[in-house]
């Protein structure tokens, strides 16, 4: 076997995660009342567009969640048994494979050709002069830098737009006849009624977006064949890979979080709110005690506690990788930990007002027991609120997690994070000229990331709130 | 046109939603209101009525829009009035008060400011006059000690103040025409009647006139002089009340007022208006009520019948009146006089020995609830929701537990169901005892004891099917354990309850109230009880269709033996349908026996008190309106000896000192008061 598939702890949970929502949307398409509102969702424009971008965003972290090990090349005749790499990689890194293994020596600037700091550079007639080297493969292939990179950046460009044109030419001419075959139209007259923006589904808007992201992506991987796109840090790693390799930090705390306070949120809200008495009593104190800590103290310290750990118990890492992953599933732990109390919070109140809703009264005089009743009438009856509060919730535990790791106590150093691109860059935005580049690139796509969102967010939001039921 | 008129509206047309499709709420309204007259709106929700009174106020919500007619008041267009001209009128010479006082006064400003903010506005210039013409509109309105109230805010009153208080800001402009929407279906009778009256004597002090909206047959009958009946967005019959009440003259008008409930109905079935109001955003052809009318004649489908005036007055408009002259025949033949003499299920009084272990048995029955106060939560004081509450209820019969909302009735159904967990006297069912049994060991009785509630609306999951809602408790008691098997029940229960048996498939939100009720019925009868608790069961529906419910209960009660303990406000409920009666007031029953002994003979104030303020259509059955001083206390704090002395009118000093004793009247007839 070539490879050896290697399954990280928060892989396990991202499968477990999608699975989840897999067995969710099956739920959700069985039951009109579930259905209707995230028909809704779709059918706004900004709720598609959102969605492509995220979409984006999902793929590249699924892809760097897929780890697996490369069988070395066998020595000789060796042992029969085959060996493996010390090192984990996922499929991004392959993929990605060029950018991560061009290193340069330091610092360069975005489509530099030369390094960001003098060196002395011997010369072949044997003296040293102090000038910035050219870079190793940075901009390598031109002959005159000065004269010809403005241009074959620009050819580049295009060469990459056209591609990307490709791609999407063939993606929208797919998309589109699956329309035209569901509708039951011929193709051309879907193509009208897309182009003039009355379906249902705004279409137009998720092919314009889809159109857009496949451009820049094409032309962003066109150039980077050659260049540095968005420069390289200290040790000459380069920067666009950094921030490729952040989006799956970012997700996973986003998402793995909900993921680990769910259980507890929805369970004690639920329980508190519907049972009243000392259980309320107790639940009410957990979170009340949990929130009046504050949350980066109790991070702090688990962080430092799992550090100690980690150095008394060295041997049980099998390498780097996996230390940084149990780490950022700590941080997961933890975040969860600390943020279970809002929506518990939330549920218990909607849960104290269901308790005494009739149809609740109907079925408790029907003997339905009580867990029964949770099940079927309860929880049913929050779950918009939930999801209102997890989408909202993303969003901030992505910038938790840039702030954590800006104050040293997020994520593993070594693992790539827009925190730590930006914690790393902070020292560098004291010197002249700045090294502006790496804080640049981590707040690009965090901000995209962020904002698509909280706009997506918004859109649920108004899906969900039945106040809003039919106001446009 | 004669000079007294003050109102005259013609052709007027508004339409609400969007213009693909818009919603027809008022097609061509003729309306005169006389000056100093009571002019009534009658009729069921969904007609138009409300949206009505909005336009002719010019307060149509945004989508909302008049696109025909006029609206003259003594003489001024109000249509083609600016809005600021028009911010002058309402308030002004037009007034207006809402079905609820508690969302139309603002609840962090103090009520003497909200009445003088009308003051300043209607008044402008001299401002120290306003808080001396505050304290006068509240005295007008009937509050008693205004210059202390001015101060409270509207959570400190009551729910009759309330309404009172929005009175007087109507009247701060003294205005030529009140319109009053629905301004006492939110009240108790008795506070209904005080409003009602106090309407009345502003009226006669005053000379304005009265535009009032209402569902109510009875408030109509006492109050009105002429009327309106509005159906589907068109007005169908004008008439003054006495001609109206004597020979309505549209068969719609005719099966609304034998839908009533009643006494003299109680052997018979209540008549009743198959189908449900029109949807208003459809285009209709022939007659709107042409579909659930008993007279329907071909020419009803296809031609729109046209606005009669008839000899006697009245105003119809109905194709049976296109011969002219005299009472058509046709709208008299699908009457069926109410058969009249002694009730057979009342006379023979059960048997108390013979049913003992299938019996309910309350005795002294006590909900308090805990009032908390302070940073350890102590227990300061208990509210007595129900306070010594005594009952027996035979197999196949009905009792009615009837008393103003805050009495604790509904209180009193929850805790005998174990819903509410009562705090004290004993329940015994069968002969068990079912006061202190966990959730688990009640589970057994549950089957036998069943609810049904006030709101169908709040009453279903609206994220379950019906078949699933209706086959819950098959499932949770274990009597169905298959699904097939329970489907199958499920359908034969929606057939029983005059249902389609492709219900079960569908969201409870894709009924109407009247069809969500049935619903409702069929999920309590499916563990197939001997007891329904019936919580106010009609109080959100319209009078046909509560005439449908109430004859679908009696024929299962027939059917089935199922006894009910009816919970009720409405006295012509308790006379169609309960066999016995109990009367309750802040927690206790007051009086208790068979229905006609009560309703025809009350001994205790308060029952004749609650009976009196009733309206009643027939002029001659009405009583003089025993008026009921003040509100009921709170239940937190009940006054000492007999809680109703502070109000009660025969009231004497022995009543201040010790709760008076059960006084046996006869073998059924229990009265608590000391001077009977």
């Amino acid at each position: 076997m070539p490879v050896m598939p290697v399954v990280l702890w928060t892989d396990g949970l991202v499968f477990l995660l999608l699975a989840l929502i897999g067995a969710f949307v099956l739920h959700a398409s069985r039951h009109e009342h579930m259905r209707a509102p995230w028909r809704r969702v779709v059918r706004s424009r900004v709720g598609v567009a959102t969605i492509v971008v995220l979409g984006f965003y999902v793929v590249v972290g699924l892809l760097d969640t897929v780890h697996f090990r490369l069988a070395l090349d066998r020595q000789g005749d060796g042992s029969a048994e085959t060996r493996y790499s010390p090192e984990v990689l996922s499929l991004l890194d392959l993929a990605l494979s060029g950018l991560r293994e061009r290193q340069e020596k330091t610092y360069s600037a975005p489509f530099a050709t030369h390094l960001f700091v003098k060196e002395a550079i011997e010369q072949p007639d044997g003296t040293l002069v102090r000038d910035f080297p050219r870079l190793e493969y940075g901009g390598a292939h031109l002959e005159d830098p000065a004269r010809q990179r403005g241009f074959d950046i620009a050819w580049r460009a295009a060469w990459g737009a056209l591609q990307g044109l490709v791609i999407w030419v063939v993606l929208a001419t797919g998309i589109l006849w699956l329309i035209a075959r569901s509708r039951g139209e011929t193709p051309a007259a879907t193509r009208a009624v897309i182009l003039a923006g009355r379906t249902p589904t705004p279409w137009r808007t998720a092919l314009a977006m889809l159109g857009i992201m496949l451009l820049l992506s094409a032309v962003a991987g066109e150039l980077a064949l050659k260049y540095h796109i968005l420069g390289t840090d200290k040790v000459g790693e380069d920067v666009f890979y950094q921030t490729l390799k952040s989006i799956r930090t970012g997700l996973l705390i986003g998402t793995l979080t909900t993921l680990v306070m769910l259980p507890a949120a929805v369970l004690l809200g639920i329980m508190a709110g519907y049972f009243r008495g000392w259980v309320d009593d107790v639940i009410q104190y957990l979170y009340t005690t949990l929130n009046s800590i504050p949350g980066v103290l109790l991070i702090a310290a688990a962080i430092l506690l799992l550090q100690v750990y980690m150095s008394n118990h060295a041997d049980d890492f099998a390498s780097l990788v996996e230390r940084a992953d149990l780490r950022l599933l700590f941080l997961v732990l933890i975040l969860g930990v600390t943020s279970w109390t809002g929506l518990c919070r939330l549920l218990r109140g909607e849960a104290l007002k269901l308790r005494e809703v009739d149809y609740v009264q109907a079925s408790t005089a029907l003997g339905v027991g009580h867990f029964t009743l949770i099940g079927r009438h309860i929880l049913p009856n929050v779950m918009h609120i939930v999801l209102i509060t997890l989408v909202l919730d993303f969003s901030g535990l992505v910038l938790a997690e840039a702030v954590l790791s800006y104050i040293n106590i997020g994520v593993d150093p070594t693992m790539n994070s827009w925190g730590n691109m930006i914690n790393s860059a902070r020292l560098e935005l004291a010197r002249d000229p700045v090294v502006w580049w790496s804080l640049t690139a981590a707040f690009i796509f965090m901000f995209a990331l962020v904002l698509a969102a909280n706009l997506f967010a918004d859109v649920v939001r108004d899906a969900f709130d039945p106040r809003l039921k039919g106001a446009r | 046109m004669s000079s007294d008129v003050l109102l005259e509206v013609s052709g007027l047309t508004t339409l609400l939603g969007d213009a693909a499709r818009p919603v027809r709420v008022a097609d061509a309204i003729d309306l005169e209101i006389r000056r100093g007259e009571t002019f009534v709106l009658l009729g069921e929700s969904g007609c138009g009525k409300s949206m009505t009174a909005l336009s002719l106020m010019r307060l149509l919500p945004p989508s909302g829009r008049v696109t025909a007619g006029t609206v003259r008041l003594a003489g001024t267009d109000l249509l083609r009035l600016t809005e600021a001209e028009m911010r002058g009128v309402r308030g002004g010479r037009m007034a207006m008060i809402f079905q609820e006082p508690q969302t139309s006064l603002n609840p962090v400003m103090s009520v003497g400011e909200q009445i003088a903010e009308a003051v300043r506005v209607h008044e402008g210039g001299s401002r120290d006059r306003t808080p001396a013409r505050v304290v006068e509109l509240m005295r007008a309105v009937g509050i008693p000690d205004p210059a202390r109230r001015v101060d409270e805010y509207p959570h400190q009153l009551s729910g009759g103040m309330k309404q009172r208080i929005m009175i007087a800001m109507a009247l701060a402009g003294d205005p030529q025409l009140l319109i009053a929407d629905e301004p006492t279906t939110a009240l108790d009778v008795t506070i209904q009647a005080q409003v009602l009256r106090l309407l009345k004597d502003l009226q006669e002090k005053t000379g304005m006139a009265v535009l009032l909206i209402t569902h109510d047959l009875g408030v109509v009958a006492e109050t009105a002089d002429r009327l309106a009946v509005m159906y589907a967005g068109q007005i169908l019959e004008t008439a003054t009340t006495e001609a109206f009440f004597a020979a309505p003259a549209h068969p719609y008008s005719r099966k609304l007022m034998e839908s009533l409930p009643g006494a003299d109905k109680r052997s018979a079935r209540l008549a009743v208006i198959p189908g449900r109001v029109p949807h208003l955003d459809q285009t209709f052809v022939g007659c709107r009520f042409a579909e659930r009318c008993y007279a329907v004649m071909p020419q009803c489908r296809d031609q729109a019948p046209v606005w009669r005036d008839l000899p006697s007055g009245q105003g119809v408009r109905c194709h049976l009146w296109d011969q002219g002259g005299a009472q058509p025949e046709g709208l008299t033949r699908a009457l069926r006089d109410p058969v009249a003499g002694p009730d057979a299920a009342l006379e023979d009084a059960p048997d108390p020995e013979a049913a003992v272990d299938s019996r309910l048995q309350v005795r002294d029955l006590r909900v308090h609830f805990p009032i908390h106060d302070g940073v350890f939560r102590r227990v300061v004081g208990h509210v007595r929701a129900v306070d010594g509450l005594t009952f027996d209820l035979t197999p196949g019969r009905t009792l009615a537990l009837v008393g103003e909302s805050g009495c604790g009735k509904t209180t009193a159904g929850k805790g005998i169901l174990q819903l509410t967990t009562p705090t004290g006297g004993s329940i015994r069912y069968r002969g068990e005892e079912l006061v202190g049994l966990g959730h688990r060991r009640m589970r057994p009785f549950r089957k036998d004891l069943q609810i049904i509630f006030q709101d169908p609306y709040a009453a279903m999951n609206p994220r379950m099917l019906v078949g699933d809602l209706i086959g819950e408790g098959l499932h949770a008691l274990g009597i169905e354990r298959s699904r097939a098997g329970r489907m199958r029940r499920v359908v034969e229960l929606l057939d029983l309850v005059g249902m389609d048996s492709d219900a079960v498939e569908r969201y409870p939100h894709e009924f109407s109230g009247g069809q969500r009720q049935r619903i409702c019925i069929a999920r309590a009868l499916a563990v197939e009880p001997k007891l329904i608790v019936c919580d106010e069961p009609t109080s959100a529906l319209d009078v046909s269709v509560q005439a449908q419910i109430l004859n679908l209960l009696k024929d299962l009660q027939d059917r089935l033996g199922l006894a009910y303990l009816f919970i009720t406000h409405d006295i012509s409920v308790v006379a169609y349908l309960a066999h016995e009666v109990a009367v309750m007031y802040l927690g206790r029953v007051v009086e208790r026996g068979r229905v006609d002994e009560i309703l025809d003979d009350p001994r205790h104030p308060y029952t004749r008190a609650l009976l009196s303020a009733v309206p009643v259509i027939d002029p001659e059955k009405r009583r003089t309106v025993t008026r009921l001083a003040g509100d009921m206390p709170s239940p937190s704090n009940p006054p000492s000896g007999c809680y109703f002395h502070p109000r009660c009118p025969d009231a004497v000093a022995a009543c201040a000192l010790s709760y008076p004793q059960e006084a046996r009247l006869s073998k059924t007839r229990l009265v608590h008061c000391l001077r009977v």
